[in-house]
Parts: structure tokens; sequence; C-alpha cells
């Protein structure tokens, strides 16, 4: 093809595209930039920003200043949230890693039929409202919910156990709705496995546990690597979830920047949590990218 | 599967079991929910026999009703327009072969995908304050461009899916029997790309529809929709009104997709 007809091609396809591009760049891609700009400007009298430099938004992420004697220390508070958030979604990960392989499994290895209605099941929550669902979760846990009235009926316990409004209520709440976000790709990793591979497997007298940890793990790898993904990264930036089940005490990263913007009345501040939270989950991307593409045997 | 019969190599140890464990713990909060909104009586605790009662309340009550018109509102015009805008992005980077600033334009598109959202909610905050103190106009407008601007990757997904499952030979049969490039458009290639149009206005309008996040940033005083509302209802005591609300939003999800999954069977 010619260099012109190249140019044409390149040139109808950014045209078509101008108008999505457009309205991205308007309401998506630009003001991200705009976030980012915050983030290095001097916080304002009640909200708001003035447009003085300032690295005191980033500074704050970490350490705090003696109001009296300007002694720098670390940022207690900010650290307990950022170690609640981590710990909460790498608990949530490997909860919905320990219920979801099982489901994937199952599904993948039932007949055409069936396994179209399982699959339909798990996509039913996964598309359903994130607050409906953590509402349902609530309904559950809740002290006078369905499972402490279960139990106190069983006579197993007489006072409901308070779970509503603790770090396990936001871990169940998030292992619940992001489950079928580690189903779907671990599906699908499944439903591409070679079954023969077990029955060699067993005919050279491997144990299950053995063809579970020496051949079905290492080849769903990709699967595995997707869902963690998947289920990691909007743990991290959860926000309706903690809000909703941790009770305003339990904050996750996504709840405390909020706050910046409302009570806490610094915009920058809150402007470079946002870009510490967003860098750290475009990280988490990329490395899934090269992950994804060294596992890829063409690739 | 027959040939797994004398020895099932597929099943392991505690699976099943596992799997059937997980999906009665997925559906049964929502079977709970969706039964306690036909609750009669006056609590959320107790059941006190079948009755409508919540759904006439939630009916009656002007602010649920303001906030699913604002809600429906938002999500038609946020399907039409990204749906619209998707549908020219996935004919320009399609079928067109690679050009320069082609992985530019993906990474433009789904960049709602990856940002997480309260980061983007922020954003927009600050974005469209700005513009309303400098305007003074604080309509429904900042809520459906936010909308469409998120919609848009839902929405090119599934038109560019069945972009490139097309046979370009119909559009070069139509060209060969002298259709210029907009009759081609007009009666070949868009009628052949329809179903992926609809599953994406659909998937973009249930996107739309139960969005909180963003909405929650976005919105003016007296903007709520559907699911800012019921998050707004949490401060106050419970009531199964909310679980009416949440059960009718289910039936529509639910009623969608089930539309969506028969169109994009179809195509084969």
């Amino acid at each position: 093809m010619s260099a012109a007809g190249q140019r044409s091609k390149g040139a109808n396809g950014w045209l078509l595209a101008a108008p999505a591009l457009v309205l991205l760049l308007v309401a998506a891609n630009g003001p991200l930039l705009i976030v980012a700009i915050y983030s290095f400007l001097e916080k304002g009298d009640y909200s708001g920003v003035r447009w003085i430099l300032s690295g005191e938004a980033w500074f704050r992420v970490l350490f705090t200043r003696d109001i009296f004697d300007g002694t720098v220390s670390l940022a207690d508070a900010n650290l307990s949230i950022f170690w609640r958030s981590a710990k909460l979604s790498l608990a949530t990960t490997v909860l919905t890693f320990a219920f979801g392989l099982p489901t994937a499994w199952f599904i993948a290895t039932r007949a055409p039929r069936a396994r179209a209605i399982w699959l339909f099941l798990i996509t039913i929550p996964f598309w359903t409202n994130l607050l409906i669902r953590t509402f349902a979760i609530m309904e559950v846990i809740r002290n006078q919910g369905l499972l402490n009235t279960a139990l106190i009926n069983l006579g197993l316990i007489t006072e409901p156990i308070q779970i509503l409004y603790t770090d396990t209520a936001v871990l169940i709440g998030m292992a619940y709705v992001y489950l079928p976000l580690m189903v779907l790709p671990l599906f699908a990793a499944i439903d591409r496995f070679d079954f023969k591979l077990i029955e060699a497997g067993y005919d050279l007298y491997a144990s299950r546990l053995q063809i579970l940890r020496r051949v079905i793990l290492p080849i769903i790898r990709p699967g595995i690597v997707a869902g963690s993904i998947l289920v990691f990264v909007p743990s991290l930036g959860a926000y309706v979830t903690p809000r909703v089940l941790g009770g305003g005490k339990n904050m996750m990263i996504g709840n405390f920047i909020e706050l910046q913007f409302g009570q806490g009345q610094n915009w920058p501040h809150g402007a470079a949590l946002s870009m510490l939270l967003l860098v750290i989950v475009l990280g988490a991307l990329i490395l899934y990218t090269r992950v994804s593409a060294k596992d890829d045997p063409h690739g | 599967m027959a040939r797994n019969r004398a020895f099932d190599v597929t099943t392991l140890p505690g699976f099943t079991t596992i799997a059937i464990v997980s999906f009665v713990l997925l559906y049964a909060p929502i079977v709970t929910l969706v039964v306690y909104s036909f609750n009669g009586g006056n609590s959320v605790n107790l059941w006190g026999g079948f009755s409508f009662k919540w759904y006439a309340l939630a009916w009656k009550n002007d602010a649920v009703q303001g906030a699913a018109v604002r809600s429906f509102i938002i999500a038609i015009w946020a399907s039409v327009i990204s749906t619209s805008v998707a549908t020219l992005a996935a004919l320009g980077t399609t079928r067109r072969g690679r050009f320069r600033g082609q992985t530019l334009i993906y990474v433009m598109i789904n960049q709602p995908l990856m940002v997480p959202e309260i980061v983007s909610a922020v954003a927009l905050l600050i974005f469209f304050s700005t513009i309303k103190i400098a305007t003074g106009y604080t309509g429904l407008a900042y809520l459906i461009i936010a909308h469409s601007a998120f919609c848009v990757p839902f929405a090119y997904l599934p038109i560019r899916a069945r972009l490139e499952g097309m046979d370009m030979s119909m559009e070069t049969a139509a060209a060969d029997l002298y259709a210029n490039p907009w009759q081609t458009f007009r009666y070949v290639t868009l009628p052949l790309l329809m179903p992926g149009v609809i599953a994406g206005a659909m998937l973009a309008f249930v996107i739309s529809l139960d969005d909180v996040i963003i909405t929650e940033f976005v919105k003016s005083a007296g903007q709520d929709t559907l699911p800012t509302y019921m998050l707004g209802q949490l401060r106050r005591a419970l009531t199964p009104e909310v679980n009416a609300i949440s059960t009718a939003l289910l039936a529509l999800t639910v009623l969608i997709l089930t539309a969506f999954f028969i169109i994009t069977k179809k195509r084969d």
C-alpha cells in the first residue's frame, strides 16, 4: 500500500474516532490531568485551591508536621488507612480465589447446555448494581439480620454477633460483590484446559494434590493472574462497600479521598491521594500485561 | 461427557461442594432482599405477610419518582450518545488496517475501565464544579456528559467485536454495484452491525442506571438518581421501601441482560 493510502486511512480512523475522543477528553481523560495538577497546588481557605506551586499535599501523604514545634513524623492515621486497604484487598483476593477456583472448575466441567446456564447465573450478580448487592449482604450480617437470627434460633449464640461496621463486614462484602470477577477469568482459563493432561498425570501415579499443584494451577495461571488483578484493583479503590458496611469508621483509601473533598476541605491532599491510588492501580495493570505476555506461548 | 464416564478426571475432591456453596452464598442475600420487599409488616426484621405495600409507598414517594425519572433520562441520553460515538469509533478503528495512533485511541477509550471510579469521580467533581461556578448552569447536562463518557468503552467493545466478525465481501459487492460510501453504510454495513449496536446500547444503559460514585460526586443539590437516593436513605432507619426499589431495579437489569444474551447469541 502506498504511503498516501496509509495516511488517508489513518486520517479517516481519527476522524471517525474524534467524537468519542472529544467526549472522553472532556469528561474522562482531561479531568484526570487536572487532578494531577491540583495535587501540586496549595489548599484554599475552605475548599478548592490557591494557584501556588507546593509539595505539601504529597508530603502529607506520608508525613505530618507538629503544629507547635514543626517536628516531622510519619502520618500514622494515613498509614493505617493504607495498611487496612492493602490488607483487606489482599484478603478479598485470597477469599474470592478460594471460592472462585472450585466454582469456575465446576462450571467448566458441566455439559455445554448446563454450562451456559451456570455461567449466566454468575453473570447476573456481576451486572447487578453494586449498591443493591451491598444492601443485600448487609441485610444478612446485620445484628437482626438473617445470619444472627438463624444462629440465635439454633441456640448457637444468645447475643447477636456484631459483624456490621467492622473490617470483617467490609471483607465479607467485598468478597461477595467481587466473586464473579474472579470466577469469569478462571472459567475462561479452565475452559481451554485439556483434561487429557490430568489423565496423563494419574497414569503416572500423581496424587490429586500433585495434579492440582503441578498440572492444573501452572496451566491456568493466566486466568489466576487476571482474576486476582480484576478483584484486587476495584477492592483497593472500593468506596461504596466500605462506606455502607464499614460505617464511616473503617475507612479505606476511597473513603479517605472523599473525606478530603468533603469535611477535610483539602483538595490538593485528596488529589495527591487519588494520584497515588491511580499509580498503584496502573502499576498492577502493567504488571498484569507483562505477566500475561510472558505466559502467551506465541508472544 | 461420555469420555470421562469410567473414571471422571474432571472431578476434584470438595470442588463441587464449594461451588454449590458459592452459588448459594451468591444468591441467598439477593433472594432475601427480594422476598423482604414483599413484606407486609413495618419492620425489615419481621415477616408480616405478603404485600405490595412497599412498592405502592415507593411509587407514591415524590423523591423516589423524581429519582427514577432522572435515572431514566440520564441513562437514555447516555446510552444514545455513547453508542453513537462508539459506533463511529469502532468503524474508524477496525477493518481499515493498522494506522498510526491506534493504540492511543484504544487507551483513551478504555481509560474509564482502568481508572478507579473514585478517582474519576474526584476528577469530574473538580472539573465540573469550576464550570458550574463559571457558567452558573447546574442542570442535568453534567451528569449526562459524565455518564456518556464512562459508558463509551462498554458500548464500544460489543460493537467492535461484531465488526471484527463481519465479512467485508458484502460491502465490496455493494461498492461493485455502484453504491456510494454512504449508501453502502446505510443499507449494508449498518443493518449487519445492528445487533452489536443494540447490545452496546443495552450495556451502556445498564451501566449508567447502576452508577453510584460518579453520580454522587457530580450531581448538584436535588439531583438524586435511584442509586444515590438509596445510598442517602442509609443514614436513616432502613425500611423495606429500599428493598422494593432494589428489586425493581434488579428485575429491570435481569430483563435487559436476558435480552442482551439472546441478541448476541443470535449472531451466528
